[in-house]
């Protein structure tokens, strides 16, 4: 019985050390490429996520005219590919005597992204609330922003969650996009490591990454939404 | 104390409120009966700046929020004004309208910190004392979706009472209840009418009316038909209107 395991076991091992040596070598490159993309995530959502709530609110105000440069606004940058606007900001702005860095390039348009695809959400989730909560509010003397922050969107919150949990694992593979302007993001590293060694198993550790990535912001979601439903 | 002149108020085409006068003063308890999509709700939206009226004048102790001008066109004073005006005037809707992502204590502490900025330890211990009065204070940590309908109502009064209002508008307070929480309600505003609160209250319960009310107002089509005494009303109403409505009520 033994003998039998052993002699299943060891070419077993005989194959997967060679695989084991050869991740160990590019896993650091890899890491390398992840620490950008974990950059790029977390300055993206940090910015676009209050930059969405103040389109939002532009967006349902009642001056028609910033109604309709937010709703113009939101249509340009949904209505692009955001590889597009990434290579606006990279290649494009120089012509208007603008040079940046791949990088802020890439963060910028990223966030003037990403804000547009949340301030939709926001609106939604704002308009979702009961029109009574305004009037509970309005009787008890609060103003509208009074209203609004302390009200409304607090609200607010517990609805977009899973949406924006949504956007945000959108935005994790998303950023492989930059990639094209030669940032050293981790699909970038994996490629290298690909193209040098004239193997395929650095797909499959990127596809590992990407996926424990991606399983924490889901965990990290599911502990917001249950911490946000103590009051339903 | 409160006082409509002459108002009117339409939705489109629907004319709801066709000329309303009406008086309430201090320590007054006023009821108005009526049947459904008589404009109860609508006039006291109105009072209270929650609606826009088309015509008119509303005067709040003194201060009008809306006045004709010398060309009879109906005209409001600013809203910063209209709003520390209404400030003294606390409303209690028929399906409460509680912040739902607020504590009970939180929702009643709320407005006195936010609008009157009252010192929270101050608000808190006032806010005790009002659930102390409203039967609730052992639900004080608890949120509004945790609690029947009737206590529900019950921090609602309460969160209005927060506010030191001198009037209260009640607009069907128990219709959203079972029949059996009724009574909790009945009972906490039974109790602001002894401590002589003005209000002014829409209601379908007609044993609240008759006993608790100083007046009873019988509304119609947007019009008042009939107003006198509860015992009047509701043994000797002039009105045919007024009769057929009671005979279908009672
Ligand atoms: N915001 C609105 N837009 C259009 N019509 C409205 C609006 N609010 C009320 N109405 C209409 O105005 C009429 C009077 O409504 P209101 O709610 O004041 O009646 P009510 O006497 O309170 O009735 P109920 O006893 O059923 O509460 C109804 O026909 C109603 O449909
Ligand atoms: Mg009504």
């Amino acid at each position: 019985m033994q003998e039998l395991l052993l002699e299943v076991i060891k070419p077993t091992l005989e194959v997967i050390k060679p695989m084991l040596e050869y991740v160990s070598r590019i896993i650091v490159p890899m890491l390398q490429g992840t620490v950008v993309t974990l950059e790029l995530f977390f300055i993206t959502t940090v910015f676009s996520i209050p930059l969405g709530v103040l389109l939002a609110l532009a967006r349902i105000s009642r001056y028609t005219i910033l109604r309709d440069v937010v709703g113009a606004y939101i249509w340009l940058l949904r209505g692009t590919p955001l590889l597009l606007q990434v290579f606006f900001v990279y290649y494009g702005l120089p012509n208007f005597g603008i040079t940046l860095e791949n990088f802020p390039a890439a963060c910028i348009a990223f966030v003037l992204n990403y804000a547009a695809y949340f301030a939709e959400i926001f609106r939604a989730g704002i308009q979702s609330i009961d029109k009574g909560q305004y009037e509970g509010a309005k009787v008890l003397g609060f103003t509208y922003w009074q209203t609004m922050w302390r009200i409304i969107l607090p609200q607010t919150v517990r609805r977009v969650l899973p949406p924006v949990s949504n956007e945000e694992i959108t935005l994790v593979k998303d950023t492989a996009l930059v990639y094209a302007i030669g940032l050293g993001e981790l699909l970038r590293a994996t490629k290298i490591a690909v193209s040098r060694d004239a193997v395929t198993s650095p797909f499959v550790v990127a596809a590992v990454f990407y996926l424990v990535m991606t399983y924490v912001l889901t965990k990290v979601f599911d502990k917001l939404e249950q911490r946000y439903s103590i009051y339903e | 104390m409160i006082e409509a002149r002459n108002i009117y108020k339409s939705f489109g085409d629907l004319q709801v409120l066709k000329g309303i006068s009406l008086a309430v003063k201090k320590g007054e308890v006023v009821a108005i009966i009526g049947p459904s999509g008589s404009g109860k709700s609508t006039l006291l939206r109105c009072l209270i700046y929650l609606e826009v009226i088309d015509r008119g004048s509303i005067i709040i102790e003194g201060q009008p929020i809306a006045y004709e001008d010398e060309n009879g066109k109906t005209r409001y004073v600013p809203d910063k004004q209209i709003r520390q005006i209404c400030k003294k005037i606390g409303m209690v809707f028929q399906n409460f309208n509680l912040f739902p992502h607020k504590t009970v204590l939180e929702n009643i502490i709320e407005a006195p910190i936010v609008v009157n900025k009252v010192p929270k330890q101050e608000a808190v211990d006032m806010a005790e004392a009002l659930l102390r009065r409203v039967g609730l204070i052992d639900k004080r940590n608890s949120y509004p979706s945790q609690l029947s309908g009737g206590q529900k109502q019950r921090v609602a009064i309460a969160r209005a009472l927060a506010m030191k209002p001198d009037i209260m508008l009640f607009d069907e307070p128990t219709s959203a209840l079972d029949p059996e929480l009724t009574g909790e309600v009945l009972k906490v505003m039974r109790d602001l009418a002894e401590d002589r609160m003005t209000m002014l209250v829409v209601t379908h319960e007609m044993g609240f009316a008759r006993e608790v009310a100083d007046r009873v107002i019988f509304m119609d089509g947007g019009e008042i038909i009939e107003e006198g005494l509860p015992r009047e009303i509701f043994c000797n109403p002039r009105s045919e209107r007024t009769r057929s409505f009671l005979k279908q009520v009672l």
